[in-house]
């Protein structure tokens, strides 16, 4: 059963500019144009794109906070803005940039009293925090006002605050921002833990591909408010040709170049005794290039350089003629 | 407010209450503060009847119930959703998206969420001062009168909530709304102490009638008095205040709806 259905879900923005002493022309600007996106239960989607590109307009439309300007929209078979509050309480919405906590309350407190926002039994409240607190390491700061806590320390209160009702979905708006690698590295291997339960869908979107890669098996890049791309990273890999690199060291520069079906050379450094080859996978393989290479030269290191993910979606960012290629 | 929300309320409310009261010199400072502000409102009618003997044909007794019946209404909005106003931090602040995921009425987690426990000094202050004034003023005891001295400063409440929730909501279009809001909250405290009499006849019909400060004291203070309205009102005025707070309550309602309506399709 999909828990998230949009059809050609839009969403108009009316910016005004300045023309004159007191005259302002308005302008629409569509930041969401037209989404169809169908997402079932336990999947974990990231959802990326460039600033502006409508990742957060779109997450506020699924939570409810704001009304489409045009299209359907439904999660967990409710209407978000009509239904907000009986939506309120079938998800979970984790902001990277504002709390959800009370800031002068301790964390210990905060939990308390979400259990009475969401009227969530006692019995029920208490098996989920004490999960969190056992998976997120809590105990040291559960009783530390929010106000006082670190950034890391902060994001682990507000991800325990976001499930502690048991949510079906959870919306995460770049949870990862601002934190330092062990906290990332905790939050995201929270967050697989709980994907790999495969009870809560989890939404995500983030600039760190980082928890794309390690969380995230479907990918939705927007753009100018349209998707760009809905699949996997391999796929999205495949679909713009990102290629695995090898690169070696060699004693003497080689007498002639290295010919073979899906090697490219890309660069050559060190007098040529160091060289990048790009590897179309689909063609060559590492190890054939290797192989073939000691049979003409003297192998002194070798190292394979997975795809940057980073570099794909730059690409895709920065090709601003509307949909790609199919 | 469904039963569940409000038990939600109470529990929020409490918890802040609990984390004000561990800053206990602090507390105790903000509560003398608050019942300044209530002394400095009643100082202000007296001060006034230092250099005149009446008040638009109204004595120093019976002014001072006027006003000790608005500064207990108001004290009252004040400590129930004064905190409203700070509608503007949560919109400029984005704060707001995070309160619209949650599934409680807005309004109640605004209230709840920043209330200021220390108002209460405030009320205290007014409710043991009006018991003087009352006396003072002359008023019968009957049962009819403990009763209009029961309902007046709840219904003068609910019409300064209503003032407090309206003039907040001009945030959503426009968020350097503050010096708005104040003039409308204090400087509806400040006229609805005093009889309307004083005022001329565009100020009266507009705050007196059309926003309804003249329930807040100054008709069930005539009441209270047995008197009638010199500009010749009808007595039942003195009664209507439930009436009138209803009106305020609705309208401030469909204000504070089209408000929560125009930030969601805006975003701004």
């Amino acid at each position: 059963m999909s828990v998230i259905e949009t059809r050609g879900l839009r969403r108009d923005f009316t910016v005004r500019v300045k023309a004159g002493w007191l005259r302002r022309r308005t302008r629409v600007v569509a930041a969401v144009d037209g989404i169809d996106l169908t997402v079932e239960r336990g999947e974990m989607l990231g959802y990326i794109g460039p600033n502006g590109a409508g990742k957060s307009t779109t997450l506020k439309m699924l939570t409810g906070v704001l009304s489409p300007s045009g299209g359907q929209v439904r999660v967990c078979g409710l209407t978000p803005v009509a239904q907000r509050t009986r939506l309120a309480r079938r998800i979970g919405v984790v902001f990277g940039h504002r709390s959800q906590l009370w800031w002068d309350l301790p964390l210990a407190e905060s939990f308390a009293l979400l259990r009475h926002v969401y009227g969530v039994p006692a019995g029920d409240h208490a098996g989920r925090l004490a999960y969190a607190r056992r998976m997120l390491e809590l105990d040291a700061f559960l009783d530390t006002p929010v106000r006082q806590l670190s950034l890391g320390q902060r994001m682990r209160g507000e991800l325990t605050a976001a499930l502690l009702h048991g949510p079906e979905i959870l919306f995460l708006d770049e949870p990862t921002i601002g934190l330092d690698v062990v906290s990332k590295q905790a939050v995201r291997a929270f967050l697989a833990t709980l994907g790999a339960a495969g009870d809560t869908t989890i939404v995500l979107t983030t600039h760190d591909l980082a928890d794309i890669e390690r969380l995230c098996r479907r990918l939705i890049v927007i753009d100018q408010g349209r998707i760009v791309h809905d699949g996997s990273l391999d796929e999205l890999h495949a679909r713009y040709g990102s290629r695995r690199r090898l690169v070696v060291d060699l004693d003497e520069p080689l007498a002639a170049p290295l010919v073979a079906p899906g090697l490219t050379v890309e660069a050559v450094q060190a007098d040529g005794r160091r060289i990048t080859y790009a590897l179309d996978g689909a063609v060559v393989t590492a190890g054939d290039v290797v192989r073939r290479l000691t049979e003409v030269a003297a192998l002194r290191d070798i190292s394979v350089l997975e795809p940057d993910i980073e570099d794909v979606v730059a690409r895709l960012y920065t090709r601003r003629e509307g949909p790609p290629p199919r | 407010m469904g039963s569940a929300g409000f038990t939600a309320y109470r529990h929020i409310v409490a918890a802040q209450v609990r984390g004000q009261a561990q800053y206990r010199a602090s507390f105790a400072i903000d509560l003398v503060g608050s019942v300044m502000f209530g002394v400095i409102d009643l100082a202000s009618v007296l001060v006034l009847f230092r250099v005149v003997p009446a008040l638009g044909g109204f004595a120093l007794g019976e002014v001072f119930l006027m006003a000790t019946l608005a500064g207990v209404a108001f004290a009252l909005a004040d400590l129930a959703v004064g905190n409203v106003e700070r509608l503007r931090v949560y919109v400029r602040s984005g704060l707001l998206d995070a309160v619209l995921v949650r599934p409680l009425g807005v309004l109640t987690q605004l209230t709840a969420i920043d209330v200021a426990p220390r108002r209460v000094g405030r009320v205290v202050f007014g409710v043991a001062v009006l018991a003087l004034a009352a006396s003072r003023a002359g008023v019968a005891v009957t049962p009819l009168s403990l009763a209009l001295l029961l309902v007046t400063p709840i219904a003068g409440a609910v019409i300064f909530s209503g003032i407090f929730v309206a003039t907040a909501t001009v945030a959503f279009w426009w968020i350097e709304s503050g010096e708005i809001a104040n003039g409308l909250t204090y400087g509806g405290l400040n006229f609805a102490q005093y009889p309307i009499t004083i005022y001329g006849a565009i100020l009266r019909r507009l705050f007196a009638y059309a926003i309804g400060f003249a329930f807040v004291a100054y008709y069930p203070a005539l009441a209270l008095l047995d008197r009638a309205d010199p500009l010749g009102g009808p007595a039942w005025l003195g009664y209507a205040p439930p009436a009138a707070a209803a009106l305020v309550a609705g309208g401030a309602a469909l204000v504070w709806r089209i408000g929560v309506r125009h930030y969601r399709s805006t975003g701004s």
